[in-house]
């Protein structure tokens, strides 16, 4: 679309009150708007899918303040004067994951994460729904990467000692209808995509598979290859993997600002010292952006999007085995209006979600009713049984989408030493294993300009997690705990979690001292009565481990504290 | 592999007094208890106004069931701690119930089971309180374990939600330790919790208690900074445009207790969606022949002592277990019952001395509690009102009202003008 036609466009919807303009390969919108909802739509207006040449988001939103970044407490020296070859901002699944491919190298790698552990943006906040690739448009990078990442899963998984299911997922119809057409589609997946097991499948072969969803179900689109891994839990899988292979991770560590000269980063700036890495690579996640900016190189915008999940009782999950949604009258959807679908995660839980709605707040993760009786109006007509009794908890994340909904992946386009991973959102679990192969091939070209760079000898792609007691055999488990009888000893009732594994996410090679930091790696507190009966334990755990009042522990942040002082 | 007659799963007051009594009754038994030390939530209530009704004394909570740790301990039962079930089997006339301690797995045998679990509380997320994650959401009774068992204060500034008695009980420990509690807020328009504990632990600290009020939001990146409180209507929904903001660094919920049978239901055994606990006998047997339940895993009991009165019935009857088919008919009770248990009556069995528990629905006035058997009313009894919190108890000879040829027998209550 030409930058005239485009103007027109936004002519006639805002009255004047925005206007594009091609700068640098860029479409920049200036102008003033009171709604949110006014600023995605102009953007969204002028901007063409799966193309090079972005929208970048210059209006003035006057309709409310939009929060400054969140930064850490925290404020030392530790990182003052570090040149690593490779600096990573972000400790989401692209960060994660480009560190443990780099670490195959002999490089001096540090990841910085704002927040006090790994995966606390949208890598920790989604379905955990390891995609078929059936619903990406060609051309972009998204359609590029989901059947390389999808195709990686059982190796990576394998390595990481991660959990992973290829659960299959159900894309349901209720008419006969449209079945010609996902007839033709299937096909076309099949030839064109190469998207071999793609198939239709009928109600008497549903029913059999799965005999909970709606008995109206006429037909369903169904792609085995689907399939669902813990987000944070692989998250954590790689982070833990690159650090022992040589890489570094510096929590509580936020990126405030960049020295650029002659298209080069220089010098950067945290509330831990400021560092002069030869390359920096971003992965933000929503604060791509920001981060693009402050490396003079900001070519695209980010507009968040939240989404809101339900959890459900692992008794839920027996309902379902498999990964479900239902198709309305609209055949093909446009992936960020998706309705949600229902999951059975590797912890055998259901969940339910999530929606999508459109906000300014980048850090904003607050829940709110609407979007899970949203959600659960939908997904009941997929399996009639669900029900919000069931549900244990729920949580938002926040989608970086760009205006282009897809990847941004390369180089900086002004600044020289800087390797965009931006926009990444749905599904970016998926695509993570693939893009960070690339990721990282391209930052050990652009160091080799400067350096040799060499193969890490030691690497060893495999990490061993925490054994999980309550999966294993009685054998298995009467040995671990002759070994170890902390292993015996349950805290968590709910998820059947011992005081040995506990400890031994305590010590494990990014240790997080927290409740949360604990919950998210072994789950106590995960189950039905989240915490209520473990927390006082895990506390209690965490206190003596660190050698510290049990006041002294935090939930997650330095700001988090679960007690105060001792009673009368 | 260990055989017992009797195995105890629970070291509450409900399953100490399980345990003391099936081996007073000649059973071989044994009792598991998760935690490291037996007594069960009792540990924590520290406050008195235990065991008024069965020793005519108010005790604290962990002195009520001292009484039954040394009696237990002076009758030389086993027991088996910091021992956690991961699953029960069943067979044609025994179980093998698996468990975990430090020692590894061991595998027991049993011709009975009683279920003495106890209740989970109901949680923040349960009941659609939205917002962010902060810490310094708590339910009751985790505040309670955090000040009484672990000596820290959870809160200096609170909104407790719910005026369940654990809720109210919380409300004067927490002003005492000098901790500041704005107010108890309840959903409903009348008071959860018993009304004594209204007057001792709210009026007596000028803790206000604000009926049909609910809170709907919780505030705070880190540690919670604040929570909005809605006024809420017929329904318990909230109306819009009665929100207000009130700023405290704690949220307490009080909203429910639910009873624990993931056990229970492992094995199978129907639960009624009444009380959430196992559909029960005269005999307190449920319909799994040879599972057992009691205390508040089989409904939620207002005062211990009738914890410890079931556990000891359960605990005989399963000492007296014998296999045989049940000839069993409903103990129906009408839509203004929120329950009644047992549920059952097995014809087979000696029910002459059968105690019912039940709670109304709703308050009531002067009201009629009449049994009727195939119709014809053989039992009533007046009452000068009744609350959803004050469970009600009774003995009754079903012997006496000719159940043993009955096809019907239904409880209802009919309100007195």
């Amino acid at each position: 679309m030409n930058i005239s036609a485009c103007n027109r466009k936004l002519n006639k919807a805002f009255g004047g009150r925005v206007h594009a303009a091609l700068e640098d390969n860029c479409i920049v919108l200036r102008g003033t708007l009171d709604a949110w909802d006014d600023v995605v739509r102009a953007c969204q207006m002028a901007a063409t899918k799966a193309s090079d040449c972005h929208v970048v988001n210059d209006i003035t939103f006057t309709g409310a303040e939009i929060p400054p970044m969140r930064l850490p407490s925290l404020c030392d020296d530790a990182l003052e004067g570090k040149t690593p070859d490779v600096l990573i901002i972000g400790g989401g699944i692209s960060g994660v994951s480009i560190a443990r491919e780099l670490s195959r190298w002999k490089l001096d790698i540090l990841l910085v994460e704002k927040e006090a552990d790994l995966a606390l943006g949208a890598s920790g906040r989604n379905d955990g729904e390891v995609h078929p690739g059936i619903d990406l448009g060609r051309g972009s990078l998204k359609h590029k990467y989901v059947r390389r990442g999808n195709a990686m899963y059982d190796q990576v998984c394998k390595e990481l000692d991660v959990p992973f299911r290829r659960v299959g997922q159900y894309v349901n119809f209720l008419w006969y209808w449209p079945l010609p057409l996902a007839a033709v589609y299937c096909l076309v997946r099949k030839y064109r995509d190469g998207i071999s097991d793609t198939r239709i499948v009928f109600r008497k072969e549903l029913r059999e598979k799965e005999p909970n969803f709606n008995p109206e179900t006429k037909f369903a689109i169904s792609n085995p290859d689907s399939g669902c891994v813990c987000p944070y839990g692989l998250t954590i899988a790689y982070a833990e993997n690159a650090v022992t292979n040589g890489a570094h991770i510096s929590l509580n560590t936020a990126v405030t600002g960049m020295d650029v000269q002659d298209g080069r980063i220089t010098a950067v700036h945290t509330n831990r010292g400021t560092l002069r890495p030869a390359l920096v690579i971003n992965a933000a996640g929503v604060f791509s952006e920001e981060v693009a900016r402050m490396a003079g190189d900001r070519f695209f915008s980010i507009h968040p999007r939240r989404g809101t999940n339900s959890i459900l009782d692992r008794k839920a999950g027996a309902l379902m085995q498999s990964i479900a949604s239902i198709k309305g009258l609209q055949l093909v959807s446009n992936t960020h209006t998706k309705g949600g679908g229902i999951l059975h995660t590797v912890h055998d839980n259901l969940l339910v979600g999530p929606d999508a709605v459109e906000t300014y707040e980048k850090e904003n993760t607050a829940t709110n009713p609407e979007s899970i009786e949203r959600v659960f109006a939908k997904q009941k007509i997929t399996m009639p049984q669900l029900t919000e009794r069931d549900i244990i908890t729920y949580f938002t994340g926040v989608r970086a989408a760009t205006f282009e909904e897809d990847f941004i992946i390369e180089q900086g386009r002004k600044t020289h030493n800087l390797i965009h991973c931006a926009g990444i959102q749905s599904p970016g679990l998926t695509t993570a294993p693939a893009v960070a192969c690339d990721v990282a091939d391209m930052a050990v070209r652009e160091l080799r300009k400067a350096k040799s760079v060499a193969r890490n000898p030691d690497f060893d792609p495999c990490r061993k997690g925490v054994p999980v007691l309550r999966d294993m055999d009685d054998a298995a488990r009467a040995k671990l705990i002759a070994e170890n009888p902390d292993y015996g000893v349950i805290v968590c009732r709910c998820e059947e979690v011992s005081r040995g594994e506990i400890l031994d996410a305590l010590r494990s090679p990014v240790c997080v001292p927290t409740v949360d930091g604990v919950k998210k790696r072994v789950r106590p507190g995960m189950g039905r009565c989240q915490g209520g009966f473990c927390s006082p334990q895990v506390v209690k755990i965490i206190a003596e481990f660190l050698g510290v009042p049990l006041s002294e522990v935090r939930k997650s942040s330095a700001e988090s504290p679960i007690v105060f002082g001792p009673t009368k | 592999m260990e055989q017992y007659d009797v195995i105890v799963i629970g070291g509450g007051p409900a399953g100490l007094a399980a345990a003391i009594s099936a081996h007073e009754n000649g059973a071989k038994t044994l009792l598991i208890e998760r935690e490291a030390r037996l007594g069960g939530m009792l540990k924590q209530c520290i406050h008195d106004g235990f065991g008024l009704s069965r020793f005519g004394e108010r005790l604290a909570g962990p002195e009520y069931v001292e009484r039954f740790i040394d009696r237990f301990r002076a009758l030389g039962i086993e027991a088996q701690t910091r021992t956690f079930v991961t699953r029960v089997e069943r067979h044609e006339a025994s179980f093998t119930v698996v468990t975990v301690n430090q020692d590894g797995l061991t595998r027991y045998g049993t011709k009975t089971l009683i279920l003495a679990t106890g209740c989970r509380e109901r949680t923040a997320k349960q009941v659609s309180i939205h917002g962010t994650r902060p810490a310094g959401v708590f339910t009751a009774g985790t505040a309670q374990h955090f000040t009484n068992l672990l000596g820290v204060l959870p809160t200096k500034k609170c909104v407790i939600l719910g005026s369940g008695d654990i809720g109210l009980i919380m409300a004067r420990r927490l002003t005492l330790e000098g901790a500041q509690v704005l107010g108890v807020y309840e959903a409903k328009p009348t008071p959860s919790g018993l009304t004594r504990n209204i007057h001792q632990c709210l009026h007596d600290y000028d803790i206000p208690l604000h009926l049909s009020h609910t809170v709907t939001r919780v505030f705070g990146q880190d540690r919670l900074t604040g929570v909005e409180i809605a006024e809420v209507d017929n329904a318990m929904k909230p109306i819009p445009g009665t929100e207000q903001r009130l700023e405290c660094d704690a949220l307490i919920v009080s909203v429910g207790l639910i009873p624990e049978n993931e056990l229970a239901e492992s094995l199978n055994v129907p639960l009624d969606a009444r009380t959430n606990g196992p559909v029960c006998d005269g005999q307190l047997m449920t319909e799994v022949p040879g599972v057992f339940s009691c205390g508040n895993a089989l409904h939620v009991n207002d005062l211990v002592d009738y914890v410890s009165a079931s556990g000891e019935e359960a605990g005989r009857n399963a000492a007296h277990y014998a296999q045989r088919t049940r000839d069993e008919i409903v103990l129906g009770a009408s839509e203004n019952f929120q329950y009644l248990v047992p549920q059952r009556l097995d014809r087979g069995a000696d029910n002459s001395a059968v105690t019912v528990y039940f709670r109304s629905r709703d308050v009531l006035g002067k009201c009629r509690v009449t049994l009727t058997v195939d119709g014809r009313a053989v039992w009533s009894k007046q009452y000068p009102f009744l609350r959803p919190p004050e469970m009600q108890q009774l003995t009754l000879d079903f012997g006496s009202f000719g159940i043993a040829d009955a096809a019907s027998a239904q409880f209802e209550i009919e309100v007195e003008a």
